[in-house]
């Protein structure tokens, strides 16, 4: 956080996040020319399939409630200068008390197993989280391989729960039974009929409302609460941290379990939003591309709904696009995410020492000014 | 010196053979940071030149140019009286210059012979090139006393002996100039005197070495001759047969500009702090404090003079709650404190400036108001039920940078964006604007102009002057004499005396080398 010290705010919050897509859609754009396909026509696809129709935009808005389910997830650990890989396996463990909460509490009131599921997302999650917070701050075991290495933990135990415990008698699938209907989250265009409007079917349910609170209470959290600022403070200067009396240890803990937490709630979307059973490894990926969300939406609410959003019709406007150009494999639609995600992510640096040079150069002296 | 490591055969050395090293007029900026100002040294073949002065007095920078590994803005690298460029490591080994780093650069799960060969394996047949470093270091081993197993693993030797194969290394590749730095950093005393022996043997057989070092005791044991660096100058050469501690200590402290804060006299009120027997022995095993011994009372200042390195900067942690002693009690207005966290500590009315405000006093990205609440930010002023009340911090940030004329007067401007003294003054400003009773200072005026450095000063009389009790610790002695009452001098950890700031300076500088006023009279 602290070598991006010296760009003026619209440069790191636009311009290096808008060059590395650009990039990204270059290398894409020379890809599709090497299959014989046209770039041009495929982006149009991708922009219709994704945004075109109330359908596709509803499908993008529920690939993107994931996205910032886990972009929030990795942005709070990052924060406090912790790397958790792990959004993955926690939002796996979250599913496992979703589902409970949704397959043995069922007769409650709908509002309350609707409360109690989202405890239990959020609680699972955190849990699951919490041991490599504890390892890290009571061991210094770093969270960046105990938060991987949990996400194969969480992998086994889902995979022994579904196969041996969960599944109903009789049944060979690898998956617990259906969710009664009072414990499903209402999809959007069912409480739409309700209320008048109709639009087309798609799974966007109302944990998307939910993300959008949790940015809110994200954004209160790190800016405008002292726990925010503490963590921050750890992240920024682990040493200003022990100076300005803070617990360096607790806030690890803290900052894992919150971040776990968030990661959590992505099960609400998935299994009592849109699958209604737990299932196998529903998680597909969501939690590790959340790392390139929130480095690309710099760890910042709104960047991470930007950012979420672009994900979610990548995901959405490449499914069209397999299923419209006969050329264009399921694969190969994977290949271009990864462009995308290697871009944001992996490579946030690649433009970044350039364009500092550029602004030292522009700006030969910027002490004191504003 | 040592009667056991007398050499029988000391080579022969022309009188009128050049210099193994001369440097003229080397010139160092690292941004605004000037490092090495128009430095000039000749160093003798066969002699131990040892180089001295406080950390960031440019001593490493120095050789670091020497060793290739930064290139000079200006100025010339002559080896043996011939003008060199040294572009990197690999030229200066070539030109037979070898250093020994503060940090080891050893494979930790190769063995020792592996290492001695790494980039100089001879061919791309390992065994063949091991064999004959066999015989190679089995030689200097010899020849030098330089003992080490060969085939043990690294991650297996104590430190001193990892040294010797850092030794062996550089001999290895015949470096026929030596470049320590600060070599007995990580050594018991006994390590050192080893260290030292070998030393001088190498010396003996005809190899040059440098010794970056801010320890007297060992400049005056083992080196020929010593320059003296500070801010980046070379202050002084001395032949060290000819100079005594004392006078290198106060070269290597300097004069800092005439500073003539006023104060009025003052009785010196109740005891705040007592410290009894407080040792620290730090992760390492080394020994930071021994026994230390003091009392500050209400309304003085008392100051604690030394060489950078002798135990102040744990002082100032153990006494803000941030390091815990391995021995003896602390007393804050007579009760122990050695429980008490640094949160409660300050909450009892003791705060702390320190050293280094730019890794530990600040957070170089944070705007200046948020660094304004760093360790009260759990005050209720800035918010209750756990939030943080903006406006209320950027109010108090803005009355706090009036009061001590913090410029730019931007609440929301980045710390780093301050210069060094107004850096200062927002870490004081919210220090001393917390009403302590006891104020921990360390380096006040490190890095911070002039104008500055008197405001300052004026701040820290005042607050003694309405009654609280000071505690400051500064490499400055200027410093130190114009504004304690008194002042405790520490060398290695030990608290070696006290005197009042009208000492002769001498005394100090005494004091300052590890030698106690009544051992000297």
């Amino acid at each position: 956080m602290n070598r991006r010290a010296d760009l003026p705010w619209w440069a790191d919050y636009l311009l290096i996040p808008l060059l590395n897509l650009a990039a990204a859609f270059v290398l894409s754009a020379i890809l599709l020319i090497a299959i014989g396909e046209d770039p041009l026509a495929a982006a149009r696809i991708i922009v219709e399939g994704a945004f075109g129709q109330a359908e596709g935009l509803g499908y993008t808005l529920f690939y993107a409630t994931n996205f910032i389910f886990t972009g929030l997830a990795f942005a709070l650990a990052f924060h406090a200068g912790l790397f958790n890989i792990g959004a993955e396996g926690q939002a796996y463990v979250a599913g496992l008390g979703v589902a409970l909460v949704c397959l043995y509490l069922d007769f409650l009131p709908r509002p309350l197993i609707f409360i109690l599921a989202a405890i239990a997302a959020g609680a699972f999650g955190a849990a699951w989280a919490f041991v490599p917070g504890y390892l890290q701050a009571k061991r210094g075991s770093h969270v960046v391989i105990t938060t991987i290495m949990f996400n194969f933990i969480a992998s086994a135990l889902i995979v022994y729960l579904l196969v041996n415990r969960l599944s109903p008698p009789g049944s060979m699938q690898p998956e617990t039974r259906t969710f009664s209907p009072r414990a499903r989250l209402p999809f959007l265009h069912d409480v739409l009929a309700a209320l008048g409007p109709s639009i087309s079917q798609s799974p966007l349910n109302v944990s998307f409302f939910w993300a959008l609170i949790c940015c809110v209470l994200f954004y209160i959290l790190i800016w405008h609460t002292k726990l925010g600022y503490e963590l921050r403070t750890l992240g920024a200067n682990p040493m200003a941290a022990v100076y300005g009396a803070m617990s360096p240890p607790r806030l690890v803990m803290i900052a894992m379990m919150l971040s776990g937490c968030l990661a959590g709630f992505m099960a609400l979307n998935e299994i009592m939003g849109s699958q209604h059973r737990m299932i196998l490894d529903y998680t597909s990926g969501y939690g590790f591309v959340g790392i390139a969300v929130a480095l690309m939406g710099r760890a910042h609410p709104i960047g991470i709904i930007l950012a979420a959003v672009l994900f979610g019709a990548l995901y959405q406007g490449g499914a069209e696009l397999a299923f419209e150009s006969p050329n264009i494999t399921r694969d190969m639609i994977v290949l271009l995410q990864g462009l995308v995600i290697m871009m944001a992510g992996g490579l946030e640096h690649l433009f970044r020492p350039n364009i500092e040079r550029l602004f030292a150069m522009r700006r030969p002296s910027i002490a004191g000014a504003r | 010196m040592d009667g056991r490591i007398a050499s029988p055969g000391r080579r022969r050395i022309q009188p009128d053979a050049p210099a193994a090293i001369e440097l003229r007029n080397i010139d160092k900026h690292f941004g605004s940071v000037h490092a090495n100002r128009l430095v000039s040294l000749q160093i003798k073949q066969g002699t131990i030149h040892g180089i001295i002065g406080e950390n960031g007095a440019g001593k490493s920078t120095l050789m670091s140019i020497l060793y290739g590994f930064y290139r000079a803005d200006a100025g010339e690298i002559l080896i043996n009286g011939s003008a060199v460029t040294i572009r990197s490591p690999a030229e200066a080994i070539a030109l037979g210059i070898g250093m020994v780093h503060q940090h080891f650069m050893l494979v930790e799960n190769f063995t020792v012979l592996e290492n001695i060969v790494l980039g100089a394996e001879g061919g791309p047949i390992l065994n063949r090139g091991l064999a004959e470093a066999r015989t190679a270091v089995d030689t200097l081993k010899r020849d030098y006393g330089l003992d080490v197993p060969a085939g043990a693993l690294i991650s297996g030797l104590p430190v001193g002996l990892q040294q010797r194969v850092e030794i062996l290394k550089a001999l290895y590749r015949q470096a026929e100039i030596l470049i320590l730095d600060e070599p007995t950093g990580v050594l018991t005393p006994k390590e050192a005197d080893h260290l030292f022996a070998v030393l001088r043997k190498l010396r003996d057989e005809g190899k040059t070495i440098i010794l970056i070092t801010h320890k007297l005791r060992e400049v005056m044991a083992v080196t020929d001759s010593v320059s003296v660096m500070r801010k980046g100058e070379l202050v002084k050469t001395l032949d060290t047969r000819s100079t005594t501690p004392a006078e290198l200590a106060a070269l290597m402290v300097g004069r800092s500009v005439n500073l003539s804060a006023t104060k009025s006299h003052r009785k010196p009120g109740r005891c705040v702090l007592e410290l009894r027997e407080v040792s620290f022995t730090d992760a390492a095993g080394v020994e930071r404090l021994k026994n230390v011994s003091f009392a500050l009372h209400e309304g003085e200042i008392l100051g604690v003079a030394g060489v950078a390195g002798n135990g102040q900067s744990e002082l100032l942690e153990i006494l803000s709650g941030m390091l815990r002693p391995t021995a003896g009690h602390i007393f804050l207005h007579g009760q122990s404190c050695l429980d008490l966290t640094a949160r409660s500590l300050r909450r009892r009315g003791v705060a702390h400036v320190p050293e280094d405000r730019q890794h530990m006093g600040l957070v170089m990205s944070f705007e200046a108001c948020e660094n304004i609440i760093l360790g009260y930010h759990d005050s209720s002023k800035y918010g209750a039920y756990g939030l943080l009340n903006r406006h209320a911090v950027i109010d108090d940030a803005k009355k706090k940078m009036h009061a001590y004329d913090v410029r730019p007067h931007l609440p929301l401007l980045r710390a780093s964006l301050f210069s060094g003294g107004n850096q200062q003054k927002l870490v004081l400003a919210r220090e001393i604007d917390q009403h302590p009773d006891v104020l921990i200072v360390g380096q006040p005026t490190r890095g911070v102009d002039i104008g500055a450095i008197e405001f300052i000063h004026q701040r820290l009389i005042e607050l003694r002057d309405r009654g609280k009790a000071i505690l400051l610790v500064s490499v400055e002695l200027d410093e130190i004499r114009a504004l304690s009452d008194r002042i405790l001098t520490m060398c290695n950890g030990l608290v070696v005396g006290e005197c009042t700031p009208a000492a002769a300076e001498s005394a100090i500088s005494l004091m300052m080398a590890g030698i106690s006023p009544d051992k000297a009279a």
